[in-house]
C-alpha cells in the first residue's frame, strides 16, 4: 500500500477530489497548511509598514491506496492540480505498512 | 431615634450649600431637548470605548493577544468610572481655582437629581463627561498593547486620570488655567483655550502618555522587523465605524445643547472623516498601489480627531482642510514615530490622535475665523492672537501630560513592574494574563 501526501493550491481541491472519486479513490483526508518552494512568499502592508508573509497556504491532501491504484492516483493529481506555475505543489509518496478499518477490524488493501 | 453616620451629614451639608447659586449662567432652565440630547450622546460617547475601540484596537493586535486588549478597554472603563465619581468629576469641575477643581464635588456631592448645569441635568453632564474620562485612558492602551502587565493598566490609568486627565479637563473646559490666558500674554486676556471636544484634553494627553509609555516600556519582542499584521482588519474597521458613528456624541454632544451648533458640529466632524479617508487611501494608492482596509479606517479615527478641538468653531468647508490635512500629516508621522524615533508605540496613538489633536487645536485658530467659514473668533481677537493661544495651551498640556505620565509610570513600575516576562509574551497575553484563547478553531 502507498500512503500519498500531496500539497496543492487550495482553490484545487475541489477538481482534485471530483477526479480522484471518478478513478475509485474511497476517502481522502485534508487539512489547510501554509509552506514555500520557489513560490516565495508575499509582502502585506499595514499603516505603511511591510510585513514579509514567506508562508503561502496551501492544501495538504493525504490518501492510503492499493500499490496497483497508486500511478493512477499520482497521474490525476497531477492532472487537476497542475497550472505549470510556480506554487502547483509537491507530491510525496510512502510505502504504508498497514491500515485498518476500526469499525471492522479489517487490514491491508479490504481496509482501504 | 435614628443615627446618622458622618458622611451622610457631611453630604447634606454640602447639598445645603449646593441650594446657593453658584455658576453663573444666564437662565438656568431644563431643557427637555438638550438633556435628551446629552443623555444620548453620553451612550454614544461609551459606545466609542464599548466597544468601538476595543475592537479597533483589538483586530490590529496578534490573535493571541486580542483579548488582553479588549478587557484592557472594558477594565479602564469600569475604573474610570468610579475614580471619575470619587474624585475626577470635582478636580475637573467642582470649581476651584486656576490648578483643579477641588474637593467639593467628590461623590458627586451636592448634586442632587435637580440640580442643573446650563439648560441640562448636572448629573447629565456629570455622566457625559464620564464618558469622556474613560475612553482617553483607554487610548492609551494602543501603545502598550502586547507587552504591558494588566495591573500596571489599573494602577497607571486610575493614577493618571486623577492627575493628569482631570486638571488638564478642568484647565481647558472647567474654568482653570487655560480658560483665561491672560496670564501668558496681554493680548490673551479673557482669551478661552478652543479646544470644543477634547484634541488637547483627550488626544493629546492620551498620546503623549502614550509615547512616554512606549518609550520606558519597550518595544514588543521582534520590532521593528519580525512583528506580525493585525490578526483581523476586519475588526479593525467594524471598531472605526462605531467610534465614527459614537464621535456624533463626542463632538455634536459637546456643544450641550440639541440645536444647530450640535448639527454643524456632527456635520464637519462626517465631513473631516471622510476627506481624511480618501486622503489615506489616495496615499496609500500612490505608495503602494493598493488601497487598503486598515488604512481607511486608520484615516477615518486621524480625521475625526484632528477635527474634534475645531467641531464646534468651524464650517465644513475647513472641516475639509482638517481631513485632508490629518490624511497627510498623520500617515506620514506613523513612519516618523517607528522609523525615526524608533518606538514602538504598537497601535500609532501619538501619531493618530496626539499629532491629529495637535493640528486640530492649530488650525482652529484660523478656521474659526468667520472669513474662512467659522462661528467667528472672539471679539478683538485675531488669527495671529488666537494661534499664539492655541499654541501656548498646546505646549502647557504636552508638558505637563509628559513630566506627570512618566512620573507615574515611574511610581508603576515600581510598585507593579510593567512588563510581562519574555515567555509570557512569546506565548500571548490572552493565555498567560487572562487565561483564555480567543478563537478556538
Amino acid at each position: 500500500m502507498k500512503y500519498i501526501v500531496a500539497i496543492i493550491k487550495p482553490s484545487k481541491l475541489d477538481t482534485v477530489r471530483e477526479a480522484l472519486m471518478e478513478i475509485g479513490v474511497q476517502g481522502l483526508t485534508t487539512s489547510e497548511v501554509s509552506g514555500f518552494g520557489r513560490q516565495k512568499g508575499h509582502t502585506e502592508i499595514y499603516r505603511g509598514a511591510e510585513y514579509a508573509i514567506s508562508f503561502v497556504p496551501k492544501t495538504k491532501i493525504e490518501i492510503a491506496v492499493s500499490d496497483d491504484m497508486a500511478d493512477r492516483v499520482l497521474e490525476t493529481i497531477r492532472n487537476e492540480a497542475g497550472s505549470e506555475n510556480i506554487g502547483d505543489g509537491k507530491i510525496f509518496v510512502y510505502e504504508l505498512t498497514d491500515a485498518i478499518r476500526i469499525r471492522t477490524g479489517e487490514r491491508g488493501d479490504e481496509a482501504l | 431615634m435614628r443615627k446618622y453616620t458622618i458622611s451622610s451629614v457631611t453630604i447634606f451639608l454640602f447639598s445645603l450649600i449646593s441650594l446657593a447659586p453658584s455658576e453663573a449662567f444666564a437662565a438656568d432652565k431644563l431643557s427637555g431637548g438638550d438633556t435628551a440630547w446629552i443623555i444620548t450622546a453620553t451612550a454614544l460617547v461609551l459606545f466609542m470605548t464599548m466597544p468601538g475601540l476595543a475592537l479597533f484596537y483589538g483586530g490590529l493586535v496578534r490573535s493571541k493577544n486580542v483579548l488582553s486588549v479588549l478587557m484592557q478597554c472594558f477594565t479602564i472603563c469600569c475604573m474610570a468610572s468610579i475614580v471619575w465619581l470619587v474624585v475626577g468629576y470635582s478636580i475637573a469641575f467642582g470649581g476651584g481655582n486656576a490648578w483643579w477643581g477641588g474637593p467639593s464635588k467628590v461623590f458627586l456631592a451636592g448634586v442632587s437629581t435637580d440640580t442643573l448645569f446650563g439648560s441640562i441635568p448636572e448629573d447629565v453632564f456629570f455622566m457625559f463627561q464620564m464618558t469622556f474620562a474613560i475612553i482617553t485612558p483607554a487610548l492609551i492602551v494602543g501603545a502598550y498593547v502586547e507587552r504591558i502587565k494588566f495591573g500596571a493598566v489599573i494602577l497607571f490609568s486610575a493614577l493618571w486620570l486623577i492627575f493628569v486627565y482631570a486638571p488638564s479637563t478642568h484647565w481647558i473646559w472647567g474654568g482653570g488655567l487655560l480658560a483665561d490666558l491672560g496670564w501668558a500674554s496681554d493680548a490673551l486676556k479673557g482669551y478661552a483655550t478652543m479646544d470644543f471636544a477634547g484634541g488637547l484634553v483627550v488626544h493629546a494627553n492620551a498620546a503623549v502618555a502614550a509615547l512616554v509609555i512606549a518609550k520606558v516600556l519597550g518595544a514588543r519582542r521582534g520590532f521593528p522587523d519580525e512583528l506580525r499584521p493585525p490578526h483581523n482588519p476586519g475588526l479593525v474597521m467594524i471598531g472605526a465605524a462605531m467610534l465614527w458613528v459614537g464621535w456624533y456624541g463626542f463632538n455634536a454632544g459637546s456643544a450641550l445643547a440639541a440645536d444647530g451648533s450640535a448639527g454643524m458640529a456632527m456635520t464637519v466632524t462626517h465631513i473631516s472623516a471622510s476627506a481624511a479617508c480618501l486622503t489615506w487611501i489616495l496615499i496609500e494608492y500612490i505608495k503602494f498601489g493598493k488601497p487598503s482596509l486598515v488604512g481607511i479606517a486608520t484615516g477615518a479615527i486621524a480625521g475625526l480627531a484632528t477635527i474634534t478641538p475645531g467641531s464646534g468653531f468651524v464650517g465644513p468647508g475647513g472641516a475639509l482642510v482638517y481631513g485632508v490635512g490629518s490624511g497627510v500629516l498623520c500617515f506620514y508621522m506613523i513612519n516618523v514615530v517607528k522609523s525615526k524615533w524608533n518606538i514602538d508605540d504598537s497601535l500609532d496613538v501619538f501619531a493618530v490622535h496626539g499629532i491629529g489633536g495637535i493640528l486640530g487645536i492649530l488650525l482652529t485658530a484660523f478656521f474659526a475665523d468667520a472669513s474662512l467659514g467659522g462661528n467667528g473668533l472672539p471679539e478683538g481677537i485675531t488669527m495671529g492672537t488666537a494661534f499664539l493661544g492655541q499654541l501656548i495651551a498646546a505646549v502647557v498640556t504636552i508638558v505637563w501630560a509628559g513630566v506627570a505620565s512618566f512620573i507615574l509610570l515611574k511610581i508603576t513600575q515600581a510598585v507593579l513592574g510593567l512588563r510581562v516576562t519574555v515567555d509570557d509574551e512569546t506565548e500571548g497575553l490572552d493565555i498567560t494574563s487572562h487565561g483564555e484563547r480567543s478563537y478556538d478553531l
